[in-house]
């Protein structure tokens, strides 16, 4: 299917038939994407779409393979050099937006200026001055030029990351400039979005357009004029977004594919909760309630910066939360758990983040996998270290850790086997919730079935199993029931035959929105 | 498994250089060198320095850096000497304040570094200032002596097999730490603690209870160090502890090259502080002045971590995240 548009304003910017691949990996396949003058349009597509590939083509990071990149009527040869975009007139504002949070929000929009210029004194007032009046001219009111940005709210801080682009765009004085937001709203609340977006309205009304990257299909229906899909590298479609339903969103986003089930999922009715959590609230999670089964896996999932990302950790007790969590009877208080009160209530953890906070590369396996269990290795002159590599060598059977040679490095195994090994720790004490943060991330085909494998076994055997993900087919492959969250709560709830791949996607991308409570609303009119 | 000869060179290789600086000096200098009574001087003088420097590998193991264990080793020795000598409590006594002074300290130390979320190596900058003040203070800038015999006895009055009592104290402490180290739950928990901070609190492991423990741990040792220098000198001056400072880092760093290369080995560290002592008399005995021992540890501190810097920027790099 295609979609287009009536033309109405030239265009600023075209690349065609790009193409980009990592080894074997086609990342772009001819992809095409054009943009129009005073347009904001939308980019959107799933992970590994090919949305960020373009993306740092466009910012001279990747050389493509092929593409052209015609910009104001101008063929532009590729690949172009780093930085150079800003000559081009086109600025990115990313996720993280690239603010210093220690400097003030006068020292971080001049903060460019200052690398780029020669050495002289700062007059202070005066910048102080020029940054207010930028401020003012974008309708930023209530943020002070001297204030430290790390004491804004996120809010304010994009605000202030798109203003300090946009007036460098400005400064540049080339006539039709680009900003590009990626992703710029997944971290940031519902309440006073409106600002962000009518800044980004008023770069269009300056004769700007805007590329405005995003997994929201609710904002792109509130700000985008026009719409480009990715999917596998290609480009599904292009269209006026006004002319466009959700569900034709979702499709291209999608793709027609056959449904198919990844597993058998049972859910059993009968079994015991083992696992509730209740009024649970972190950074971004509100109010969640959750209960798991014996022997059930339960997903959790959403877009980046739902908050599904938290729930294992804030479970656990290694960030800090709110609400309640039960395990068998025994209570918590979320606000005041902490990891090892959370082991002994009978909970595992295998966090996402592998080198930063599941395995100490530097020591040995066995190191790695008896520190869970140091109490069960005593022999007659303490702690048996022949006793401790047995074990370990054992476990490294059961869970086919290869090469089984606990003496090495865990550092020198592959990311596969590591969490092979870091699931072996965990399984050995038979938790009974075991908490899973994306379990198969960066781990190889054959693997990632081993994993799969022994997190069902642990099931069968009564442990109550949640995984956070964002990896659908990981989620569809493992689970017996899924919840999906936007803007912190629980939105939808998938289970039996609609618990595949495209089925959790479209469910993903169709609830962005939670319902809106009192407490907000009354935040929006203050 | 079997151990290739660059994994032996690197585990004995100290242990080689050492036998090495024995012999060059042995051949140099045959009749003062090479002789009982020069060996017991080196083992018997340096049991103060083997105390400090196994006590602060024990910090160094849970990837902290504890720069207050000379004010802790002069207020030690300097309250045994105040008590007994002037105030003429029991021996016994003084000892026991001297070891609970040491606690308290390390008890501040970590309500800075962990309550309050400080780095190690500043708070303990602090208070090690603080504490030289504070013995200058309680000891009217004197030096005093007069310390009971009892004490001075037995730490350099008696000797075993020809070597003073005091050496076998460090050795003591050395085997009690190497079985903590290696087969004790706790020992594993601090090795894991230095080595990934995150990954041990998400394994259950009480991070802060084990930072804690290792610091009070330390200063306790640090004390005890502070009483054997008290039973050495018989006295205490304000600024007893100030010049073992950066011997006793100087000998963890150079032990961790060697025996356990890229961990804090107690044995390492004995053979570290005799091959640095071994390597000063020696040059003190054909004739250079005695500013050869600066020169000897800072150059020791200097290379030993240079030597083992690969382990110890992983270390460092996996620590950080904490």
């Amino acid at each position: 299917m295609t979609l287009t548009g009536p033309v109405t304003a030239p265009d600023l910017l075209q690349l065609t038939d790009v193409s980009k691949s990592f080894g074997g990996a086609r990342a772009l396949d001819g992809a095409s994407l054009t943009i129009r003058r005073g347009e904001v349009h939308g980019l959107l597509g799933q992970n590994g779409s090919g949305k960020s590939t373009l993306l740092k083509v466009l910012a001279g990071f990747h050389e493509p393979d092929e593409g052209r990149l015609v910009l104001r009527d101008r063929e532009i040869s590729l690949p172009l050099a780093p930085g150079s975009f800003r000559d081009l007139g086109l600025a990115f504002v990313h996720q993280d937006l690239a603010l210093v949070p220690s400097l003030s929000v006068t020292e971080n929009v001049i903060v460019s200026r200052l690398a780029s210029r020669g050495a002289g004194r700062i007059h202070w007032s005066r910048e102080r001055k020029r940054v207010q009046e930028m401020l003012d001219r974008y309708g930023l009111t209530g943020i002070d030029p001297a204030e430290q940005v790390s004491r804004l709210t996120p809010m304010q801080r994009a605000l202030v990351a798109i203003a300090r682009a946009v007036e460098e765009l400005r400064l540049g004085g080339h006539e039709g400039s680009l900003l590009v937001l990626d992703e710029p709203t997944a971290f940031l609340p519902r309440t006073g979005i409106d600002r962000l977006f009518a800044l980004v309205r008023a770069v269009v009304a300056e004769g700007g357009s805007v590329l405005f990257v995003t997994h929201d299909l609710d904002e792109v229906r509130e700000v985008c004029d026009r719409v480009t899909v990715l999917r596998d590298g290609r480009l599904a479609g292009t269209g006026t977004v006004s002319e466009m339903s959700g569900d034709d969103l979702v499709e291209l986003i999608i793709g027609h594919r056959v449904q198919r089930h990844e597993a058998v999922h049972h859910v059993e009715a009968g079994a015991p909760v083992v696992l509730r959590a209740a009024g649970m609230g972190g950074t971004r999670l509100e109010d969640v309630d959750l209960t798991v089964r014996a022997g059930e896996v339960l997903g959790v999932t959403g877009l980046i910066g739902s908050g599904f990302e938290e729930v294992a950790h804030v479970l656990f007790g290694s960030r800090r939360g709110r609400g309640e969590v039960e395990v068998e009877g025994r209570t918590a208080d979320l606000a005041h758990l902490t990891p090892d009160r959370a082991l002994g209530m009978g909970m595992g953890f295998v966090p996402a983040d592998r080198p930063a906070e599941a395995a100490i590369g530097a020591l040995s396996i066995t190191d790695n996998v008896t520190m869970t269990t140091l109490n069960r290795h005593r022999g007659r002159f303490g702690l048996s270290r022949r006793k401790m590599e047995a074990s370990a060598r054992e476990l490294g059977e059961r869970f086919a850790v290869s090469p089984n040679e606990p003496s090495m490095d865990m550092s020198a195994l592959s990311g596969g086997n590591q969490q092979k090994a870091i699931l072996a720790k965990w399984l050995q004490i038979q938790p009974r919730v075991l908490l899973l943060d994306q379990p198969t991330q960066g781990v190889d085909v054959q693997a990632r079935e081993q994993i799969f494998a022994a997190i069902r076994e642990a099931a069968a055997g009564g442990t109550a199993v949640l995984c956070a993900s964002a990896d659908y087919e990981e989620l569809a492959a493992l689970c017996d029931r899924l919840l999906v969250l936007a803007r912190g709560r629980v939105v939808g709830e998938l289970s039996g035959a609609a618990l595949t791949k495209d089925g959790i996607a479209q469910q993903v991308l169709t609830s962005t929105s939670a319902p809106v409570t009192e407490v907000e609303i009354a935040e929006a009119v203050q | 498994m079997t151990v290739s000869p660059s994994r032996l060179l690197e585990r004995y290789g100290l242990l080689a250089v050492w036998a090495i600086v024995i012999a060059v000096f042995g051949i140099l200098r045959p009749d003062t060198f090479m002789t009982s009574a020069n060996f017991s001087t080196i083992l018997g003088s340096q049991a103060v320095l083997v105390v400090l420097a196994l006590g602060v590998t024990i910090t160094l193991t849970t990837g902290d850096y504890d720069l207050s264990i000379a004010g802790v080793l002069s207020l030690s020795a300097m309250l045994i000497a105040v008590l007994n000598a002037q105030h003429g409590w029991p021996i016994w006594a003084a000892i026991l304040a001297a070891l609970a002074a040491g606690a308290v300290v390390g008890l501040i130390n970590g309500m800075f570094v962990l309550v309050f979320g400080v780095d190690a190596f500043i708070v303990t900058l602090g208070t090690g200032t603080v504490l030289s003040g504070v013995v200058l203070w309680i000891s009217d800038s004197q030096t005093i002596s007069g310390v009971s015999n009892g004490l001075v006895d037995y730490v350099v009055g008696k000797t075993l097999l020809g070597v003073p009592i005091a050496f076998y104290y460090g050795l003591i402490l050395c085997l009690v730490l190497w079985y903590v180290f290696e087969y004790t739950a706790v020992g594993r928990r601090l090795l894991f603690v230095g080595r990934g901070r995150k990954v041990s609190r998400l394994s259950g492991i009480n991070v802060t209870r084990v930072r804690w423990g290792a610091l009070v741990t330390t200063a306790v040792i640090s004390a005890a160090a502070g009483v054997l220098y008290a039973g050495t000198t018989g006295g205490a001056d304000s600024t007893s502890g100030a010049s073992f400072l950066l011997p006793a880092f100087a000998a963890a760093f150079l032990g961790s090259t060697t025996l356990i290369p890229g961990r804090f080995n107690p044995w390492g560290t004995i053979v570290a502080v005799y091959f640095l002592v071994t390597g000063i008399t020696g040059l003190t005995i054909i004739g250079l002045a005695s500013w050869v021992q600066s020169l000897f540890y800072g150059g020791a501190l200097v290379l030993a971590v240079a030597l083992s810097n690969a382990p110890r920027r992983k270390q460092l790099r996996d620590t950080e995240v904490g």
